[in-house]
């Protein structure tokens, strides 16, 4: 099963050069580039691991590309993102977050149904992967945190 | 492309040659490598062997550009730099206006120089080093990255030196990412010999060595009156003679510092001259008094009197 999350999440992965052009874009837009991982798919998982500091200084995508490059050298089985922090007033949020990396097998997910009084059913959504402990959970993965 | 093969084909070459008409003189005018050339003689006195060079370089850029048009391989040339020279000879100034100009013939993506020098690259304890110099890295691609008094990455003497291993990843960075960032490291001469023959790696991936000759008298007085015009001063016809002769004498003197003597000697000329009008101050004065560098201000130096 195919995870999508974040912005261009039903469009096919991006290529370098696509993702080269939306760094660029949010440096221009003066905004904090961050590089994050994981190896728990869930949606509602906010505790990806910073990989490195969020890029504020940085005039040009190379430099982020650099980090992208050896985040997924160090984790080719993980999924990867990238954030686009808007600092400025108003916003002080994420603009943009985007997969661009993920691993070559993707389990999935298993709903769980269960029933509670009056039959009410209570829905719990768990990753398969998530199941294993981190390590083996998408083959050769490294360990989370590492 | 069949075209292209053509060009190399003596047999074929007859027909093609000539069918392919390049305006040469479109992409220089394309590029506004004019203005900034002629900024770069206009602000930038004497020079000459390194206004011949960043000329030659532009010229090879064009051309990359016109081959480029029509097809033929155009590996992109490298073109770190060294420039060496005494002190106050321009070398900084020439390397923060390269980055226009690269940037302007389309060979760097950005306008932007990150200047550093030895602390900014090398850490203090093991492992500091290396996230040190890829954050400057980091911030330098795409643009010039500048590296002042570049001997100091290398400490012979000390053996654990954490140097070394700053210069290791520069020289990775400045063979795989050509494409990215130049280079321009910049120190006096005798010193950067000493670290280039240390250093072959380094030595063999700079192309373009450029020497800033020390001034001339004549050169040092219009970079004055340039400096003063900078600065919304002039400098009053007698006081221009006192320059001359100011420069005559300190240029003999010990260190002597080339064009930053000189601003340094507008400098405390401007002090003088505050000095004077502030003593006067019970008559009014006008914009010239304000403007205007007498020839007292630079008479009353100590060069005069040593
Ligand atoms: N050719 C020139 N025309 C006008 N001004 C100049 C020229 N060369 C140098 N200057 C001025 O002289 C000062 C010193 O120049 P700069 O800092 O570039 O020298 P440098 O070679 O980098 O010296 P150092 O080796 O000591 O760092 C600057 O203020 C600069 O504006
Ligand atoms: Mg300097």
């Amino acid at each position: 099963m195919r995870l999508t999350q974040g912005q261009f999440s039903f469009l096919p992965d991006l290529t370098d050069g696509e993702i080269t052009k939306q760094v660029q874009y949010a440096l221009d837009q003066g905004w904090a580039v961050a590089v994050e991982f994981t190896n728990d798919p869930h949606p509602r998982n906010s505790y990806w691991t910073m990989w490195g500091n969020p890029m504020f200084d940085l005039r040009d995508a190379k430099g982020v590309m650099m980090e992208i490059d050896a985040c997924r050298a160090a984790h080719p089985d993980q999924y990867v993102k990238v954030l686009a922090f808007d600092s400025s007033h108003g916003f002080e949020t994420v603009r943009m977050s985007y997969l661009i990396n993920r691993p070559a097998e993707e389990p999935g997910f298993e709903l769980l149904r269960a029933e509670g009084p009056g039959r009410r059913i209570g829905y719990t959504v768990r990753s398969y992967a998530a199941g294993r402990p981190p390590g083996e959970r998408y083959g050769r993965e490294t360990r989370h945190g590492t | 492309m069949s075209e292209t093969a053509d060009l190399l084909d003596p047999e074929a070459s007859d027909r093609t040659s000539d069918r392919q008409l390049i305006d040469l003189d479109a992409l220089y005018r394309e590029s506004g490598i004019g203005g900034m050339l002629a900024g770069m003689d206009r602000e930038l006195v004497g020079l000459v062997p390194v206004k011949t060079r960043i000329r030659e370089i532009a010229a090879l850029l064009l051309v990359e550009r016109a081959r480029r048009s029509i097809g033929l391989r155009a590996e992109p040339p490298s073109l770190h730099m060294c420039f060496t020279g005494n002190p106050g000879t321009g070398k900084t100034t020439v390397a923060r206006r390269m980055a226009g100009l690269l940037h302007g013939l389309g060979y760097i993506r950005r306008d932007h120089v990150v200047s550093v020098t030895r602390d900014d690259l090398v850490g203090q304890y093991i492992g500091h080093t290396a996230p040190k110099t890829k954050e400057v890295l980091k911030r330098a691609m795409g643009g010039v990255l500048f590296i002042d008094e570049a001997y100091y990455l290398y400490r012979p003497e000390n053996e654990r030196d954490y140097g070394q291993e700053a210069i290791e990843i520069l020289l990775q960075v400045m063979e795989d990412n050509r494409d990215d960032l130049v280079v321009i490291l910049a120190g006096y001469r005798d010193r950067m010999e000493v670290f280039f023959r240390s250093n072959p790696g380094m030595a063999s991936r700079i192309a373009h060595h450029v020497d800033f000759p020390d001034y001339e008298a004549d050169e040092l007085l219009e970079i004055a009156r340039l400096l003063a015009a900078g600065m919304q001063y002039r400098l009053a016809p007698e006081a221009e003679r006192a320059m001359a002769d100011y420069i005559l004498r300190r240029m003999v003197q010990p260190r002597f510092a080339n064009a930053r003597s000189i601003r340094n000697a507008l400098d405390r000329a401007r002090l003088r001259q505050a000095n004077r009008l502030f003593e006067a101050r019970s008559s009014a004065i006008g914009a010239t008094d304000l403007l205007t560098i007498a020839e007292e201000d630079i008479r009353r130096s100590r060069v005069f009197t040593q």
